[in-house]
């Protein structure tokens, strides 16, 4: 194992924006593991397919609304129909996940353990739904019709050269827009979600089921809406993710929620689960530590630092970096 | 069950032995329903015995003391890789004598991580453990001391017994025609060959591991070990204030399902006589809590039949091969939805879910009527 | 009736002589962030005394249990049993030293059997490993043994014996708490804490469990209750310590607590029909 510090150094400005990108998609996932969390004490396991839905639905919409010869204002509106129909595609995805796989075990109060084998169990189904769809839609012979978006059922789908990605420097760093577009969009994102769990109705309704969901039920707050409203959340801001993280990385496939799916929840945790400024920080530090480490060790141990770093940080801080709450109270 | 149990005790041990002899059989009966037709029934039941062997193990970390490991397959590989070098990457070892530093090698691997871990809160322990088992992978993965993606092939075999031609003796297969059943003196196993072909004597040697696993089991279970892993899953806090060193017996309970996974490596890596990092992917952790949950979680005969499904379908249905995942995905939120405790709870949850039907059924009545000394076990 | 001094061999001969002290709580302080709940509360238990510790709800009865029991460290103070400091010491090391506790909400293994419940409690003193267990060497087998005879010992004593292998889970509430107090005496104890054993009784159960407390002092146990039932308290209590927010505002026999104007003024004032 070479230590390439002097590449490192070099390049530390560019490797920070980029890690920071990444970082902010890992925290708009991460919010979905986080706030499910918080309220059920789950761990979603199939929330990185509701991320990976919103990806191809994005995919797909371009392809379908012809961005490829489309410039200016119309690009945009494009774009626009893109990001809605990922949080659309996603939110459904989580709603749906919630509806099937969960709330029948949580109304007969089961094991934690039996929620997470559901879980499992829905992740594999929804990604191989979508590996297979060359063969389901072949059962419907609907393959002709649809050839553009079930072919390569199995592989990368890609939208590359759809949209051009101008660099610009401040102070000799080179800089991509995208990347600029993800963190500020996300971190806005963020920022929104926060205000509105921590002043809206609702939100603190989902406050009050985190912290206690007998006393919130007995206080008139809706527990099955509730977790409703927490899924519909985690989803549309999967959405979001799917949105920014094709506009980054141009392709998609049937098991790319996987590793995202480990690495966001790795997010949560390291800020702290249940707490949603700790899935900010957590996707943040995750992302420029992932990036950085690569600089220096290699691309090939990306994955081993957020393993790494994960195992470290609850040695040290078994919390996470900011505690965990989703109501503040439960230090 | 009922019924066996209530045998008199040579009876039992009859039956036990007759049961053995099948599950010994088993490759060399050939039998039409069980065979599968893509794919060499031994081998298949190879995977099935260290299937079965992996569950049993990880039934104790997850089904008696209640912890959640998803990076299992860490410990596999640890036994593995351990097996590989010595024998073959760094080193002409025997594998007799590779075998037990294996496992003692992932045992130790158990407690290092363990130690720490094990006092954080549970959930966290299942991300750890996650993230455990893929630091194993990817460090094989880019390691080149470890073969790297490569992998490492000429792993050592088990010795012979007998002359390399033919064996102590030679056991012939069965052939079923239509109708009739003949001895198949073309196919036959030599005894105690452990060659590249015949997988037959590899599913002894695995079959003979889950056996001797199984008593272990069955013994350490029926002990003040098994009552405190049992207690510290019920509650932890109640057990210490009862006495239980929990935090010790947790480590105990990671660390005997790291031995059992890292002798299920071995042996897997001894038979294959190849491994690379894809044979430890993050998919088998999760493959193997599902037999364990799917068969029944803290009952051994469960866990051994959710290993048998798990890695026998699959193989039996390779017609399907493209819809197998989805078809595992489905029955794991199926069995989740209806029947959460597994094919086969443990028998006491069975007992429970009787005496509350009978409750239901009977408002008031004569309650069940057993005496204390004669049900209770030693 | 089944002689319950004859308890294991880590148990058996009481190191005090009786009468001696069991447990001081010495100027204990315990603070939870800015809320004091225990403020200089200090008392002893005399080897055999059945002690009633009340006071109203939030007085800090159950918090005083759980530092006696090593759930809870106190900020200042002290506690000693048998005359040495248990204070820092691992919870499992306080039950095997010899207190044993029950619980307010009653925390049996659910889904063990009742006998299991109660080998649990045996084995705080045995020490049969993996090893042993593997190889069924002596050790296990003595201890099964033993284990098992005071189990069902300690069940056939609290009139359960019947139920040995039913699932706690499916005892009725009274036999759950007759079970909780064996597994606690299982643990081979010198003091047993009974946390508001007769909680959810009715009257006549409350009687039958005022007996069996006497009769598990007879046996040599060492009593400290925590109790809401007035009447219950001042029927089978030697002495009473009596809480109110954290500090110890009485300590005498029931017939001076009973009188005593401090605690009429803070305790049997608010809940005079539970005293009457």
């Amino acid at each position: 194992m070479n230590l390439n510090f002097e590449f490192f150094f070099n390049n530390l400005p560019e490797l920070t924006i980029t890690g920071l990108a990444f970082g902010a998609i890992y925290a708009l996932i991460a919010l979905g593991y986080t706030m499910v969390y918080g309220v059920l004490q789950l761990i979603n396991f199939a929330h990185s397919e509701v991320f990976m839905y919103g990806t191809f639905a994005m995919l797909w919409t371009i392809m379908a609304l012809g961005a490829a010869d489309a410039n200016g204002v119309h690009l945009v509106a494009i774009l626009i129909a893109a990001l809605f129909a990922a949080m659309a595609m996603s939110a459904v995805i989580a709603l749906g996940l919630e509806r099937i796989a969960y709330r029948p075990l949580i109304k007969r109060n089961a094991p934690r353990l039996i929620a997470l084998i559901s879980a499992i169990g829905a992740s594999f189904v929804l990604a191989e739904l979508m590996g297979l769809r060359d063969k389901i839609s072949g059962w419907f012979g609907l393959d002709d019709d649809l050839s553009d978006y079930v072919q390569k059922a199995k592989i990368n789908n890609s939208m590359a050269g759809v949209l051009e990605k101008p660099r610009f420097e401040i102070a000799g760093v080179s800089i991509s827009s995208i990347d600029v577009i993800v963190i500020v969009s996300a971190v806005a994102m963020m920022v929104l979600l926060d205000q509105f769990v921590r002043r809206s109705r609702l939100g603190k309704g989902i406050r009050a089921t985190a912290q206690d969901p007998e006393t919130a039920s007995l206080m008139g707050v809706n527990p099955t809406r509730t977790i409703q409203m927490t899924f519909l959340i985690g989803g549309l801001m999967a959405g979001v993710a799917a949105f920014l993280y094709m506009l980054k990385l141009d392709a998609t496939n049937y098991q790319v929620g996987f590793l995202l799916g480990v690495k966001a929840f790795t997010a949560a945790v390291l800020g702290g689960i249940g707490n949603l400024r700790g899935a900010l920080l957590g996707g943040l530090v995750l992302g420029v530590a992932e990036n950085w480490g690569q600089a220096i060790l290699g691309s090939e141990w990306r994955d081993v630092i957020a393993f790494v770093l994960l195992v470290l940080i609850l040695l040290v801080r078994p919390t996470g970096l900011l505690g965990e709450s989703l109501g503040k109270a439960r230090a | 069950m009922k019924k066996l149990s209530a045998l008199p005790k040579p009876a039992k041990i009859l039956i036990w032995f007759l049961i053995a002899l099948f599950a010994y059989a088993l490759p060399l009966l050939e039998l039409p329903i069980l065979s599968t037709p893509d794919s060499d029934f031994a081998s298949v039941l190879f995977t099935v015995s260290i299937y079965c062997l992996v569950a049993l193990g990880l039934n104790i970390v997850v089904g008696y003391a209640g912890l959640l490991d998803l990076g299992y397959v860490g410990f596999y590989a640890i036994g593995a890789y351990t097996v590989a070098i010595l024998t073959s990457f760094h080193g002409s070892w025997p594998l007799l004598l590779a075998i037990p530093v294996a496992v003692v090698v992932a045992m130790i691997s158990g407690v290092i991580l363990g130690a720490p871990t094990l006092r954080v809160r549970g959930d966290y322990l299942a991300i750890v453990t996650l993230g455990f088992g893929e630091i194993i992978r990817l460090v094989a993965v880019n390691t080149e001391w470890l073969g790297g993606n490569k992998g490492i092939n000429n792993i050592g075999r088990p010795p012979n017994l007998g002359d390399e031609k033919t064996g102590l003796f030679e056991v012939p297969h069965l052939f079923w025609g239509d109708g009739t059943v003949l001895l198949d003196n073309k196919d036959t196993t030599k005894f105690l060959i452990f060659g590249y072909s015949d997988a037959v004597p590899y599913y002894w040697m695995g079959l003979t591991a889950v056996v001797l696993v199984l008593l272990a089991d069955i013994l350490i279970k029926n002990s003040r070990v098994g009552r405190a892993w049992e207690a510290t899953r019920e509650d932890e806090d109640a057990a210490e204030l009862m006495g239980v060193p929990t935090f010790k017996f947790k480590l105990l309970a990671f660390s005997t399902g790291a031995f059992v996974g890292g002798l299920a490596g071995a042996l897997f890596a001894s038979r294959q006589s190849f491994i690379n990092p894809q044979s430890f992917l993050l998919l088998f952790s999760i493959l193997y809590l599902a037999a364990v949950v799917v068969g029944g979680q803290g009952n051994r005969w469960g866990v051994l039949l959710g290993a048998f499904l798990v890695a026998y379908l699959p193989e039996r249905f390779r017609g399907f091969e493209d819809f197998r995942v989805l078809a595992f995905g489905l029955a794991l939120v199926l069995l989740a939805t209806l029947r959460p405790e597994g094919l086969l709870p443990p028998r006491r949850t069975v007992r429970a879910k009787q005496l509350e039907h009978e409750l239901d059924e009977l408002e008031e009545g004569a309650e069940p009527d057993h005496d204390g000394e004669e049900t209770a076990r030693a | 009736m089944p002689d319950l001094t004859k308890q294991e061999p880590a148990a058996a001969a009481p190191v005090a002589p009786r009468g001696g002290t069991v447990l001081e709580v010495r100027n204990v302080t315990l603070k939870f962030g800015g809320l004091t709940a225990l403020d200089d509360v200090s008392f002893e238990i005399a080897e055999g005394e059945i002690l009633g510790l009340i006071g109203p709800n939030g007085a800090g009865k159950t918090t005083c249990f759980n530092a006696v029991t090593g759930v809870y460290r106190p900020t200042s103070g002290d506690i000693l049993f048998e005359g040495a400091s248990i204070i820092g010491l691992k919870k499992h090391k306080i039950t095997q030293k010899g207190i044993a506790r029950t619980f307010q909400n009653i925390r049996l293994f659910p889904t063990m059997t009742a006998l299991e419940n109660v080998l649990v409690g045996t084995d705080a003193q045995h020490t049969t490993g993996m090893l042993s267990a593997l190889f069924r060497l002596p050790r296990h087998r003595r201890e099964e043994e033993q284990g098992h005879a005071r189990a069902m010992e300690l069940l056939r004593f609290m009139g359960i014996h019947r139920k040995a292998d039913e699932l706690a889970a499916n005892l009725s509430y009274g036999d759950q708490r007759r079970l909780e107090i064996a597994r606690a005496m299982a643990t081979g104890p010198k003091l047993i804490c009974l946390d508001e054993p007769a909680a959810g009784f009715n009257p006549a159960e409350k009687v039958e469990l005022m007996n069996l407390i006497r009769k598990v002092r007879d046996q040599g146990y060492t009593v400290l209750l925590i109790e809401h039932d007035m009447k219950l308290v001042m029927g089978v209590t030697d002495r009473i310590v009596v809480l109110e927010f954290g500090r110890k505002i009485a300590e005498g026999a029931p017939a001076e607590i009973r009188d005593n104007p401090a605690v009429i003024a803070a305790y049997l004032g608010v809940d005079e029909e539970d005293a009457s």
